[in-house]
């Protein structure tokens, strides 16, 4: 834990007057409202898509504390979205980075770095210091734990979460409304939901998002307004549309209900079904072949055909000279093109879905089949670094 | 009885991106039922193999979460509009 600036609290300094004067000037604000925000505690969970615009203006609209938790470091990929970091902090520790943002724009603000992954085992400690948890993470066993611990806590729980073009946020406060297992009781098996890595995300859509956090947040601590508690907001960003759905609270709730079977933090993990590598939990029982192998055979001329499974909008960013692009999901419909007694070779950018494409022609009798270990994001790494990653 | 089904992003790929899709149907079940035999495709992002409506996907009739009504027997009535929301969790 690192602190970055030590801000007294019982009141505004003249400075501070002038930097909050456009909230002072509101009476729903005010001079209370604004040494409210002073003495909050917010800790937000990852400094990714949704941390970057939540934690710039949370700090912009002078939160006293703002703890982050984040264990990742800053790479290309992250910056078409994370606006918190720039390019020259590609290789830094996302807190590191976020850090020196946020305390350009608001040195008033205590920054309280976690550099660490939020766990069953730290999760409460981290949170009791706190008032409000902002869940701004990327994966569901980390959003079940943070609700979880909320719960058990009694703190509220700001949530939002994106996929391509589709936003969610709600308020989940269980002493006053529903929680996150009310609205979602069991997340989704491993493999069948994409996450954004896989499936992308519109680098606005976290901005969005992660702004109505915010404001959800500064309204939980000035008191202003009507919270999302008990209301799901749905936005959909291709038809620019707002929906607003009634969240209940469920009296057979596992951790908020009457009888809650969950009193304490569980393995998330395993309540997600997740277990060891991502890649090996899938891949069991799959024939792989190493990129460099591959290479070998094509050099050698030896008879074989190279499948790729991707996208087509995929395959014109780049693609293996010789491969075939049959997309994942023409998979069935296409295999008569495939000859069972010619070498297959399967790949995809990371080794995922060409590993089902795999297993699903394992099942309808090819034999001579393998995945490609590690996609094409491999075969750059391994055998031709011209190929560009995504 | 028409009622609209409202398709969210994620699934739109699989209803040749359309974001609302009609059916006849006179309950829940029925219209969602429809809707997976016309969008093949869509059948297994709603419905588990045992065929049960899965668990992280959540439909409103209106606004209001059909687990609170009368889950999939709950009626629909002419011009009614169904959500599907699934859970999603990127961030």
């Amino acid at each position: 834990m690192t602190t970055a600036t030590l801000a007294p609290s019982s009141e505004l300094s003249k400075d501070e007057i002038l930097r909050y004067s456009r909230h002072l000037i509101m009476p729903e604000v005010g001079m209370e409202g604004q040494l409210k925000l002073k003495r909050a505690k917010v800790l937000c969970i990852g400094a990714g898509g949704l941390g970057s615009p939540l934690t710039l203006y949370l700090a912009a609209a002078g939160v006293g504390r703002l703890g982050i938790v984040d264990f990742d470091v800053v790479d290309f990929t992250n910056l078409q979205r994370q606006v918190i970091h720039g390019t020259a902090d590609v290789g830094k520790s996302k807190l590191a980075s976020a850090q020196e943002s946020l305390r350009d724009i608001n040195p008033n603000v205590e920054v309280v770095s976690y550099e660490t992954r939020l766990t069953s085992q730290n999760a409460l400690q981290l949170f009791v210091d706190f008032d409000i948890v902002v869940d701004g993470t990327d994966n569901f066993p980390t959003r079940y734990l943070v609700n979880d611990a909320c719960v058990l806590l009694g703190k509220p729980n700001v949530y939002g979460s994106i996929f391509r073009f589709e936003g969610q946020a709600s308020v989940f406060h269980a002493r006053q409304g529903p929680c996150y297992r009310c609205l979602y009781p069991e997340p989704p098996p491993p493999g069948l939901v994409p996450s954004c890595a896989e499936g992308g995300v519109l680098g606005v859509l976290p901005g969005i998002v992660g702004c109505i956090q915010a404001m959800e947040t500064i309204k939980l601590i000035i008191g202003q307004g009507q919270p999302l508690i008990g209301r799901l907001l749905v936005f959909d960003a291709l038809g620019v549309k707002f929906r607003e759905l009634k969240l209940r609270k469920d009296p057979d709730c596992p951790v908020c209900g009457t009888h809650p079977a969950i009193t304490r933090l569980i393995d998330y993990e395993q309540f997600c079904g997740i277990r060891g590598e991502e890649h090996t939990s899938v891949m069991a029982g799959i024939p792989e072949i190493n990129p460099r192998e591959v290479k070998r055979m094509m050099d050698e001329k030896q008879p074989f055909v190279l499948i790729d499974v991707r996208e087509a909008h995929e395959f014109q960013i780049c693609r293996i000279p010789g491969s075939t692009l049959i997309p994942l999901g023409e998979v069935p419909k296409r295999m008569h093109e495939l000859d069972s007694a010619t070498e297959i070779v399967v790949h995809c950018r990371s080794g995922q879905r060409s590993g089902r494409a795999v297993e699903f022609l394992m099942k309808a009798g090819f034999h001579k089949i393998h995945n490609l270990k590690g996609g094409i994001l491999a075969w750059s790494d391994q055998v031709d670094p011209s190929v560009p990653k995504y | 009885m028409a009622v609209k089904i409202m398709i969210p992003t994620p699934l739109r790929q699989y209803v040749g991106k359309q974001d609302q899709v009609e059916v006849e149907a006179r309950t829940v079940a029925e219209a969602l039922s429809n809707l997976a035999s016309e969008y093949t495709e869509l059948r297994r992002h709603l419905y588990n193999p045992e065929g049960k409506l899965r668990s992280f996907v959540n439909i409103y009739l209106g606004d209001e979460d059909i687990r609170f009504l009368q889950k999939e027997q709950t009626p629909v009535n002419e011009n009614d509009v169904l959500s599907i929301v699934p859970s999603i969790a990127g961030g």
